[in-house]
C-alpha cells in the first residue's frame, strides 16, 4: 500500500521535471528558429549582454553634480562625511573666489572598499551635489586602490 | 589472419572512440538537461573563436582544466594503489562495451563482420563480471587514500554495489529463461519477431518486472544521485576525497561511462538492441537496414541516457537504511518472484 503511494508520487515527480524539460525545450527551439514568444524557455538573465531594468530609486555608483559653469556643485559642508556610517567619503575643502559660494571641494573621493550604499550622503546633501543614480553596478576592480574613486574628476 | 586482427583493431578503436565521445558529451547533456529542467540555461560560455554552439565545447574546456591541474598525491597515501584505483574503475567500465552489439553483421568483401568487438559466448556473464570488478576501483581508492572519510565512503560504496548486484543478477535470470542464450548477439536476434502480430518481441514486453528490477538496480550500480551514497558529491564525503585533477576526472568519467553502459545493456537486453520493429515489410537495401539498425541502437541508448539524467535531477538521495531496505527487501524478492512467474509461464505454455 505504502510502496504503491510512494511509486505514484515518484512517477508524478518525474512527470513534473520531464514536463518542465519538454515545455522549456519547445520555447528554446522556437527561439532558435526566430519565433518570438511571450514566455521564455528559461528565467536566466545573461548578465553582460542582457540587463535587468534597475528601479529608479536603485542606489548604484555615486556621482557629483556640477554647476552650469562646470564647477562641482559641492560646497564642502562635510554633512555627507559626517553622516556616512562607513566613513568612506573624503572631502577636502578649498576657498572659492565667488563670495556667494565661499567653499568648494578640491577633492571628493569615495572609497568603494568601504561604502555600504546606504544613500545617507545623498539624503544629507543640502545642495543636491551627490546622487547615486548612475546605474553603474559593475564595480569590481583588480586592486583596492582602484576602488577609491575621485568623483570630482569624472 | 592479419585482416582479422586489423578488423578487430578497427572495431576496438571505433567502439572506444564512440563510447568516450558519448561519455564526454554526456557531461554536457547532463548540465544542459538539468538546466532546462530547472528553467535555467546552463553552460553556454565556452567558445572557440567566438563560436559558442550552446556550450558544446564545454566538455573539452573541462578536460583541459583537469589535465592541467596538479596531480596531487597525499604523502600518507599508498602511491601505487592510489594511482591504480581510478584506472581500474575506468577500465572495467570501458571494457564492458566490447560485448555490446551495435548492429547486425554486415557483409564486406565476402566477409561476415559482426558490428560488435567480440561475440563472446557468455557475454552477459562477462558484462556482469566486469561491472562487479568495478567495485575494486572504489575499495582500493578508499583504502589507498589512507583517509578515514574515503575509507568509510568506499565501504559504503562496496556494500551498496554488492547488495544491488544480487538484484541485478536475479533480474536477468528471467530474461535468460525467455531468451535461452548468454550471447548478447543471440539475445538481440531473439527479440526480432513480433508478439501477437503487432508488438515487437522485446524483452520489456516479456519481462516487464525483470526490466523494472534491472533498471532500478542498474541505477544503483551507476552510483548516481538517488543512490549516490558512495561519493555524495553534494555534501557527504566519498571514496575519491583524496583525488584531484585527472585522477578525479577518471572517476567522474567512469561514472558517465557507467550511464552509457547501463543504457546500452538496458537497450540490448530489454529493448531489442539494434532491432528496428516492423522493418521486415519495407524491402530496404542491406546497407540502409544496417544504418537504420545502428541508428536505432544509438537512439535507444540516447533515450535511456536522457531518462537517467532525468532521474538524477528529480529524486533526492536515499537514506542509507532505506537504500539497503530497497535493495534487499524490495528488489531481491521482486527478482525472485520474477523468476518464479517466468518459470511458471514457461512450464504451463
Amino acid at each position: 500500500m505504502k510502496t504503491g503511494r510512494i511509486m505514484k508520487e515518484l512517477l508524478r515527480g518525474g512527470w513534473i521535471t520531464a514536463r518542465h524539460f519538454f515545455v522549456n525545450m519547445a520555447f528554446h527551439t522556437l527561439k532558435l528558429f526566430g519565433v518570438k514568444t511571450k514566455r521564455r524557455g528559461a528565467v536566466t538573465i545573461q548578465f553582460p549582454e542582457e540587463r535587468k531594468k534597475l528601479s529608479p530609486r536603485h542606489r548604484s555608483l555615486h556621482r557629483v553634480l556640477s554647476r552650469e559653469d562646470g564647477k562641482p556643485r559641492c560646497v564642502a559642508c562635510m554633512l555627507c562625511v559626517t553622516v556616512c556610517p562607513s566613513e568612506c567619503l573624503t572631502v577636502e575643502a578649498a576657498e572659492d573666489g565667488d563670495p556667494e559660494v565661499q567653499k568648494y571641494a578640491a577633492r571628493f573621493v569615495v572609497d568603494l572598499n568601504r561604502c555600504c550604499f546606504c544613500g545617507f550622503c545623498v539624503e544629507a546633501c543640502p545642495v543636491d551635489a551627490i546622487r547615486m543614480d548612475t546605474g553603474e553596478i559593475r564595480l569590481a576592480a583588480a586592486s583596492r586602490g582602484a576602488l577609491e574613486l575621485p568623483l570630482d574628476k569624472r | 589472419m592479419l585482416v582479422d586482427v586489423l578488423i578487430v583493431l578497427v572495431k576496438v578503436v571505433l567502439t572506444l572512440t564512440w563510447t568516450l565521445l558519448l561519455a564526454l558529451f554526456l557531461t554536457w547533456v547532463e548540465r544542459k538537461q538539468s538546466a532546462v529542467m530547472q528553467d535555467r540555461i546552463g553552460a553556454n560560455r565556452a567558445s572557440v573563436f567566438g563560436l559558442r554552439l550552446f556550450g558544446l565545447f564545454q566538455p573539452f574546456a573541462d578536460a583541459i582544466k583537469m589535465l592541467f591541474k596538479e596531480d596531487f598525491v597525499p604523502s600518507f597515501s599508498e602511491r601505487f594503489l592510489h594511482w591504480l584505483a581510478p584506472a581500474m574503475s575506468f577500465f572495467f567500465v570501458a571494457v564492458t562495451m566490447v560485448a555490446v552489439p551495435f548492429g547486425d553483421a554486415v557483409r564486406l568483401f565476402g566477409r561476415r563482420i559482426p558490428l560488435q568487438v567480440v561475440d563472446l559466448n557468455a557475454a552477459l556473464l562477462f558484462v556482469l563480471a566486469m561491472l562487479s570488478l568495478g567495485i575494486y576501483g572504489i575499495l582500493i581508492s578508499g583504502w589507498a587514500s589512507r583517509s578515514r572519510f574515503a575509507l568509510i565512503g568506499s565501504l559504503r560504496g562496496a556494500a551498496q554495489l554488492i547488495s544491488y548486484e544480487v538484484a541485478l543478477g536475479l533480474s536477468l535470470v528471467g530474461l535468460i529463461m525467455v531468451f535461452p542464450s548468454l550471447r548478447l548477439s543471440k539475445i538481440v536476434e531473439f527479440q526480432g519477431g513480433t508478439l501477437f502480430g503487432f508488438l515487437p518481441k522485446w524483452g520489456i514486453f516479456l519481462q516487464p518486472l525483470g526490466f523494472a528490477v534491472f533498471f532500478l538496480a542498474g541505477l544503483a550500480e551507476t552510483k548516481r544521485v538517488p543512490f549516490d551514497l558512495p561519493e555524495g558529491e553534494s555534501e557527504i564525503i566519498g571514496f575519491y576525497t583524496e583525488y584531484g585533477g585527472l585522477k578525479f576526472g577518471l572517476f567522474m568519467f567512469a561514472d558517465f561511462l557507467e550511464v552509457i553502459v547501463l543504457s546500452s545493456l538496458a537497450v540490448t537486453l530489454f529493448f531489442g538492441g539494434w532491432q528496428v520493429p516492423w522493418l521486415g515489410g519495407l524491402n530496404l537495401a542491406p546497407w540502409a537496414v544496417t544504418v537504420l539498425q545502428v541508428l536505432a541502437f544509438n537512439l535507444k541508448v540516447f533515450f535511456f541516457c536522457w531518462l537517467q539524467v532525468l532521474v538524477r535531477w528529480t529524486y533526492p538521495r536515499f537514506r542509507y537504511d532505506q537504500l539497503m531496505d530497497f535493495g534487499w527487501k524490495v528488489l531481491v524478492p521482486l527478482g525472485v518472484v520474477n523468476i518464479l512467474v517466468t518459470g511458471l509461464v514457461l512450464a504451463v505454455r
